[in-house]
């Protein structure tokens, strides 16, 4: 099985398969788009959660930090029950659609942002708070900075993001419905794959998946070190 | 004018998010200016491949592509409640009466059938193999209380086998009789893993590649008769569907065109699916 999985793989990779290429290129467009978009909200977010004191706080940084476990399949029915016709958003026409697969995921990565970037820089702001308060740095200017500084560590909160993107089943598959050449990614694809008894074509595909997923991890990992050497 | 070290980066994500969402979008406008259906249908048309060799000489013939969200029988009704989807072919005719009846669809239409296989080990623990009836065969099940693996998830089989239980006169119940809430592939799945019997559509047996020790053990009582229907969908209910399109794959799946296609689908030298548009 597991050989007769690799070969699979092997063959998918090698053959550069077209609808192999078009649910890699979806599975992509789709997790690196959401992720983007959430990072563009979780960013500020979890620095002003970091640095800003107010009333409310410590119950919705607990909260975030729940939301980081909220259970893709629910972040779907209800961006599903949003979009349906009979929903609130059903005029927009957007269920079994990327942009509904993108919908859902922001839902379930911005809370892993925002409570990971608040964590990275509050540690940071303990480390500097003083120095910004003895050049007069307001709070508000001072989330651009530590942000900045803390890119770093951002890279890997951004990957982790990411990692949840692309491997959820759960939400892509009740928002996208799993149509052929319109909203089937890798993991639906695997899902389907398996259901039908194909198991080798289905661990080839996830094989195909982690190598994939590999590939990023590396590539940020090269922009962490060469940024790294760059600040000598 | 200071400039901060953070803007840099941050326009510099935000243009590379917003290029990449830009992308996204003019990907999906393009898509839905193209003539398409969404159609709401079951994992065993599915599963089989029925569809990915029927769909390509309709798109053909009309231009217009349909997508398939393949779900068991029971969510394909409500996402066509909801208005979810353009055009519905499920297979469980008393549910499609009812869908007709409570006015979410103006009609329905036979399609095709097949039959409804049980399977089970290759040892038949039960000894279903020689049973003269369905019903006999689920009394053996249930008398040996040997595993049995149901779909339970509401689907157009798992209607389908609860009132083969419920006419064969027994309660399914206890540790032998196990829902597993899943689609049919996966509950074959399942049943292969642990041995149990399994009642399947024929053509996602037929397909199935993962039997292990699993063999068709009793077929061809009629009771286990499998059929598939169309509807056309109320305007009324949802005038915003693409009734004009559903409506030409409707027909088409009648027509002469469509009942070939149907019928010349083969999965391993197998016919799977036997048009019957006119048998009304």
């Amino acid at each position: 099985m597991t050989d007769s999985a690799f070969l699979t793989a092997l063959e998918l990779v090698i053959g550069l398969d077209a609808d192999l290429l078009a649910i890699v290129g979806l599975s992509l467009k789709i997790s690196l788009t959401a992720v983007a978009i959430a990072a563009l909200l979780a960013f500020p977010m979890g620095a002003a959660l970091a640095l800003f004191r107010f009333p409310g706080r410590a119950p919705l940084i607990v909260a975030l930090n729940a939301l980081m476990g909220l259970p893709p399949v629910v972040a779907g029915l209800a961006v599903y029950l949003l979009l349906s016709r009979a929903g609130p958003l059903g005029s927009l026409g957007l269920l079994f659609t990327p942009t509904a697969m993108v919908v859902a995921q922001v839902i379930l990565v911005l809370p892993i942002l925002a409570a990971l970037t608040r964590q990275k820089v509050e540690e940071l702001h303990g480390e500097y708070a003083e120095q910004l308060a003895s050049i007069g740095v307001s709070r508000l200017r001072r989330i651009p900075t530590l942000l900045w500084d803390a890119r770093l560590s951002l890279i890997t909160v951004v990957l982790a993001g990411f990692g949840r993107a692309s491997a959820e089943v759960g939400a892509v598959m009740i928002v996208g419905g799993n149509i052929d050449g319109v909203t089937r990614v890798m993991t639906t694809a695997i899902v389907l794959e398996t259901s039908k008894g194909n198991l080798p074509l289905a661990l080839g595909l996830g094989i195909v998946l982690l190598a994939l997923v590999g590939a990023i991890n590396a590539l940020a990992h090269l922009l962490g070190e060469a940024t790294r050497r760059q600040l000598g | 004018m200071t400039t901060y070290p953070g803007s840099t980066p941050a326009n510099a994500l935000l243009s590379r998010a917003l290029l990449i969402a830009g992308l996204s979008l003019a990907a999906t406008s393009a898509q839905a200016e193209d003539r398409f259906i969404t159609l709401a249908s079951t994992t065993s048309t599915q599963n089989s491949g029925l569809f990915d060799a029927i769909i390509p000489s309709f798109t053909e013939d009309s231009g217009i592509d349909v997508r398939v969200v393949a779900v068991g029988t029971g969510q394909a009704f409500e996402i066509a409640r909801r208005g979810d989807a353009d055009s519905l072919l499920v297979h469980d005719t008393a549910g499609e009466e009812a869908f007709v009846a409570d006015g979410y669809a103006t009609e329905r239409a036979d399609v095709m059938y097949n039959d409804f296989v049980l399977i089970g080990p290759t040892e038949d623990p039960a000894g279903i193999r020689d049973a003269g009836s369905a019903a006999e065969a689920l009394n053996l099940i249930a008398e040996h209380e040997a595993p049995f693996a149901s779909r339970g998830d509401d689907s157009g089989t798992n209607r389908a086998e609860l009132r083969l239980w419920e006419s064969a006169g027994v309660e399914p119940g206890g540790d032998w009789y196990r829902e597993l809430g899943s689609g049919m592939g996966a509950t074959l799945n399942t049943a292969a893993g642990m041995g149990a019997y399994v009642m399947s559509d024929r053509a996602t047996w037929v397909a199935f590649d993962n039997r292990q020790d699993l063999e068709l053990l009793f077929e061809g009582d009629e009771v286990l008769f499998n059929q598939y229907g169309s509807l056309k969908l109320s305007p009324e209910r949802h005038p915003e569907l693409k009734h004009d399109l559903a409506d030409e794959w409707h027909d088409w799946l009648l027509s002469e065109a469509g009942q070939q296609a149907i019928g010349d689908f083969e999965v391993k030298g197998q016919q799977l699916f036997f048009p019957n548009a006119d048998s009304e």
